[in-house]
């Protein structure tokens, strides 16, 4: 299976760049965003690891946040889930402030994460998993039935433990426990994270038949050519600040690459581009 | 014919121990939480029994569909409150809280009812009278009826567990609390349906032992928090099953230290408890479940 054509296809319309965090109007996801980070600030601790970080993503969007280990991607994602309180800063979702919504008030409203290092509930089975995530599930295409028809293998092993399942399997099965609430803005958090590039392959390339249903994609990613290869836009983050964010059919591999380590030199475009972020 | 007598009576006692045993077993097996109250609520129970019955003369057996719901709510309550805000700060904080709270139930208790014990009197004839197996066994059907609740109650906590939808979460949260948040589910009230749950048992399991015995404001702490923290370790943390293992090898182990000198009785069960935790940490049933 490709790597999302549909992606691709939205890339190239959505040519503008700079500053594409305020005049997010320009980008194919038409309308307001579905999901809007304000001025977001979160510290563990002493340590500040995110800092201002500011976005919004559009319905239909595969949005990936990229960047290197530390740089506080999933901090992010667990903020927005709801896990992580910010300093200060917001969360919107449909336009309305959900900072302070407990996480399972987001996910029976439709922000469902995909946690890193799949946290399948290990003593139950594979069925059972599935049910967990459909008992506050939102009215959707998406039934266990459904997961079972997208992931072929599932059926015949749904009574086996959690626990037995190899890494890959037991990522589909997180994606089949997040896909039943019926999200409609769907966190992914580190896929490829200990799988075989095979396997990371097979995974991703499911993403395009999840986005059929109608569903909006935020994930993390550490494996660039993975995220620039599925998303429709990219956003870097460097020690918890945004370093780059764009199409990825608009900034250059060289852009990526000092965005990423944080290289001399980082003029690239939409450095900072929330400056005038009300 | 006196040892058979001893290994029956020790069994069918099991089933009264491992009553006492498996709301306490939930509790910890879900939240962490060892409910040192756990034997002064099963008391609560039973003295809300007696009070139901004096006040409304109702006869026993409907006092127990009162008690048993209103100590289910009462669990709801209190791990919604009190005892959620201990977790929140740490697991070693709910022992403190619990152990407050058993000081404070067993001095409420003095306070209103003495320390004079009471039974629940039932003047069933199925309650006080017995039968016999050949000429040197008496079994109290009392007994018999103890066991096979406790049979009861822990296939049906096996049931509910394993079937349905709260049990499905209850596992859930005990196995990732923050996954099954990413869910949708509210631990808290998931841990509060966990209570309720466990506090039935308790109400079933200070009925028991009114009727079975007598229950005095200490009760629930020398006799039926002791038992019950024995059966668990004896059988193992977390597994429904063990704590009727538990039960019945305490139960057995008293009878026969009994047997042997009737001031042995409480301390071989004891020695067994403290023979498994040497030599046996885990319990006799290893298998983990739910922990």
């Amino acid at each position: 299976m490709s790597a999302a054509p549909d992606g691709a296809g939205r890339a190239v319309s959505g040519g503008a760049v700079k500053g594409a965090g305020e005049a997010g109007g320009e980008r194919a996801g038409t309308g307001t965003p579905v999901l809007e980070v304000r001025d977001l600030v979160v510290h563990h601790g002493q340590l500040r690891a995110l800092d201002a970080v500011s976005f919004g993503v559009f319905p239909g969007e595969v949005y990936a946040i990229i960047g290197a280990n530390g740089a506080g991607k999933s901090t992010l994602l667990r903020t927005i889930a709801g896990l992580h309180s910010p300093t200060t800063g917001s969360v919107l979702f449909d336009g309305a402030d959900v900072t302070r919504r407990r996480p399972e008030r987001r996910a029976r409203q439709g922000i469902v994460m995909v946690p890193e290092g799949r946290r399948l509930f290990g003593s139950l089975s594979v069925e059972e998993n599935l049910r967990v995530g459909a008992t506050y599930a939102r009215r959707g295409p998406w039934t266990i039935e459904r997961v079972y028809e997208t992931f072929g293998w599932m059926r015949e092993r749904r009574n086996q433990s959690a626990a037995q399942l190899s890494g890959g399997e037991q990522q589909a099965v997180a994606i089949g426990r997040a896909l039943v609430g019926n999200p409609r803005v769907l966190l992914l958090d580190e896929l490829s994270l200990g799988l075989a590039p095979v396997v990371v392959q097979r995974i991703y390339g499911m993403l395009p038949q999840i986005l059929a249903a109608g569903l909006t994609v935020l994930l993390v990613e550490q494996d660039v050519s993975q995220a620039l290869r599925v998303a429709s836009h990219i956003h870097c983050l460097l020690e918890g600040r945004t370093t780059l964010e764009g199409t990825p059919a608009s900034v250059t591999a060289d852009q990526v690459e000092a965005a990423y380590f944080g290289l001399a030199g980082t003029a690239a475009p939409g450095a900072a581009p929330e400056g005038s972020e009300p | 014919m006196a040892w058979v007598n001893a290994i029956i009576q020790g069994v069918l006692t099991g089933g009264l121990y491992a009553l006492f045993a498996c709301g306490l077993s939930l509790m910890f097996g879900v939240m962490k939480v060892v409910n040192l109250a756990h034997g002064d609520l099963a008391v609560v129970a039973g003295y809300i029994a007696i009070g139901v019955i004096t006040v409304t003369h109702v006869p026993v057996l409907w006092s127990f569909l009162i008690v048993v719901p209103v100590m289910a709510a009462l669990g709801y309550a209190l791990q919604r409150t009190v005892i959620q805000g201990a977790l929140d700060r740490s697991v070693l904080t709910t022992l403190l809280v619990t152990f407050g709270l058993s000081v404070v139930i067993e001095n409420a208790l003095l306070q209103f009812f003495t320390a004079n014990s009471r039974a629940i009197g039932t003047g069933l004839p199925l309650v006080s009278g017995s039968f016999s197996l050949g000429s040197q066994i008496q079994i109290a059907y009392l007994l018999v009826v103890i066991f096979a609740v406790a049979v009861v109650v822990l296939l049906g906590l096996q049931y509910f567990l394993s079937a349905s939808r709260y049990g499905r979460l209850i596992r859930a949260v005990a196995d990732d609390r923050e996954a099954a948040q990413l869910a949708g589910a509210d631990h808290r009230h998931v841990f509060g349906i966990a209570a309720a749950v466990a506090f039935g048992t308790v109400a079933l399991a200070g009925l028991a032992y009114g009727m079975y015995s007598q229950l005095s404001p200490t009760t629930g702490t020398d006799t039926i928090l002791l038992f019950a923290f024995a059966a668990v370790v004896i059988g193992g943390l977390g597994s429904l099953w063990g704590t009727l293992l538990g039960g019945v090898v305490l139960g057995v182990a008293q009878q026969i230290g009994a047997q042997i000198n009737i001031s042995y009785e409480v301390l071989a069960g004891y020695l067994v408890f403290l023979a498994v935790l040497v030599l046996r940490p885990q319990g006799l049933t290893s298998r983990r479940a739910g922990a």
